[in-house]
């Protein structure tokens, strides 16, 4: 589904990535571990074409990413749901607000946003705060909100970099729950994260960065660092 | 299409409505951008009125000399009135020269007796002109040194002419006339480019803000047109706005001016502000709307790119 062929990815002297070469199957949860710096932010920002590489090729399916046009890249992107460390959510908006954007942005008719936003907020357990804005929610609700925007499209891939990093114990446990979840529904995973605990619990694959290359990549793997 | 249009417009409203504070010192900004340009409309209306007044006491007269025939003299005064650049003539008899001459001296006993004592008129008849523009009395003053332009003979009943004694205050006002009105839309101009800037610039702060939240509606995959359109609603709306804060404003500023600055201005600002208040409005209102969705459309073109 995803294929990185020998890329590299330079900010001034600097290499962020380095000759990477992996691949992801539809369906596949992959956890990407590293410390700050390794490269795995890079990583995602690549796959959402956020950046061009300095050499090499980030397909999806077969088509080269970072050489997609404006309107077919907005597109690929309608395909891919993303969470982020920072929840990024609209602040002038609603929880049900911020779910439905992503519904209208891709030209969803009203009735069927007012369908799908009640059933996303009850998957994540925020049908009482439908109608908060994100500054009255808590991290783990506005984390939750993040992932309901994230997947009310039924996207085929699901990015989330570092989604527990501003959470507590808990609120990560169930957040790294509800992805589960989702993959189970047969939508791929990409997770960045630093929490050992917390990859060495999902049991499934995890790539390993260390200073821009691909370390290790174990099919049902541990943190390991 | 139209399903987009209405989700754009209500979310350009709510979030006009949401962001408050942002939202008021936006139109504050953009009002004072307006009152700048309404102000300058009034000084050159100010300014022309003024301008007005003074070209009104510009004037030439021909004299003829005492005893001109009068058949002649309105000859003289059909061939000026051909000329274009002729606003009004106004023919004074020598008789009613006269009579204005002992009206003005009605106090000054020794000049009417020594009248009396001349038996005779002394006064000749005088036409006169008032032309369209000041520069123009120049030409009119050359068409008679050309003898063939008038009726044959004409120039001997004509006495002087006043244009070379007053051609120096007529030169110096023409040029100030046209100084004040350079300079005045140079000023304005001026003005209007700062206060435009200003207004651009805060809604660029404004836009910068918003900037992570663009990024992430076109990672969710919005369209330009999708992420654009509300930014810009939200612009027009505070134009609409603006105008409605700078048209009120205007009312009691407008009252105060025309109470108290008429005599000095030379022109009742309240009575312009109301004769021309639908003009005004619309200009208010266009350029608000103008200046708030354009200042959006550029100032959210940079973070689209990607």
């Amino acid at each position: 589904m995803i294929y990185f062929d020998n890329v590299t990815k330079k900010y001034k002297e600097n290499f962020s990535l380095e000759g990477v070469t992996l691949s992801i199957a539809q369906g596949e949860f992959v956890s990407i571990v590293g410390h700050s710096g390794a490269g795995k932010t890079t990583l995602t920002k690549l796959i959402l074409a956020e950046e061009a590489p300095t050499s090499g090729t980030v397909s999806f399916e077969s088509t080269d990413i970072h050489k997609l046009s404006k309107s077919d890249l907005m597109n690929f992107r309608r395909k891919v749901g993303i969470v982020f460390q920072d929840f990024r959510l609209l602040p002038n908006r609603t929880a049900y607000e911020n779910i439905a954007f992503a519904m209208e942005a891709t030209g969803k008719r009203d009735e069927d946003i007012m369908e799908d936003v009640p059933h996303v907020l009850e998957l994540v357990d925020l049908t009482n705060r439908a109608f908060h804005f994100p500054h009255q929610l808590s991290g783990g609700e506005k984390q939750r909100l993040a992932i309901a925007r994230a997947i009310i499209t039924q996207p085929d891939l699901i990015i989330a970099d570092e989604p527990t990093g501003n959470l507590d114990p808990t609120n990560a446990i169930e957040v790294i729950n509800i992805l589960k979840k989702i993959n189970d529904l047969g939508t791929t995973v990409i997770l960045t994260t630093h929490n050992k605990s917390l990859v060495d619990g999902i049991k499934k694959r995890v790539i390993t960065l260390e200073n821009g290359r691909v370390i290790r990549d174990d099919k049902e793997g541990k943190y390991m660092l | 299409m139209l399903i987009h249009a209405k989700r754009i417009i209500r979310t350009g409203w709510n979030s006009f409505v949401r962001s408050g504070f942002t939202s008021i010192a936006s139109i504050l900004i953009m009002t004072i951008t307006l009152f700048v340009m309404t102000s300058l409309i009034f000084v050159q209306a100010s300014l022309n009125a003024s301008l007005n007044e003074i070209k009104d006491k510009v004037d030439v007269t021909i004299y003829f000399v005492p005893g001109a025939d009068e058949t002649s003299i309105l000859k003289v005064e059909d061939s000026l009135k051909k000329l274009p650049e002729i606003k009004t003539i106004s023919y004074t008899s020598a008789v009613d020269a006269l009579s204005n001459f002992k009206d003005k001296h009605s106090n000054d006993y020794l000049t009417l007796q020594a009248l009396d004592e001349l038996n005779d008129n002394p006064l000749g008849a005088s036409l006169n002109i008032k032309a369209n523009d000041p520069s123009q009395y120049e030409s009119i003053s050359k068409y008679f040194e050309n003898d063939n332009a008038l009726s044959k003979g004409a120039l001997t009943i004509i006495d002087k002419i006043d244009y070379s004694q007053n051609k120096l205050v007529i030169d110096r006002l023409t040029s100030i006339i046209s100084g004040a009105k350079n300079l005045g839309f140079a000023v304005s101009i001026v003005l209007m480019i700062i206060s435009i800037i200003i207004t651009f610039n805060t809604i660029r702060l404004i836009i910068f803000m918003s900037k992570d939240e663009i990024s992430v509606m076109r990672l969710v995959g919005a369209g330009t047109k999708y992420v654009q359109g509300p930014f810009i609603v939200s612009g027009i709306l505070v134009g609409v706005c603006s105008a409605l804060l700078t048209i009120l404003i205007f009312i009691p500023v407008s009252i105060w001016l025309g109470n108290h600055m008429t005599d000095f201005i030379g022109i009742n600002l309240y009575q312009y502000y109301r004769s021309n208040f639908l003009q005004l409005f619309i200009i208010m209102l266009g350029s608000g709307i103008a200046l708030g969705s354009i200042s959006s459309f550029f100032a959210i073109s940079r973070y689209l790119r990607k």
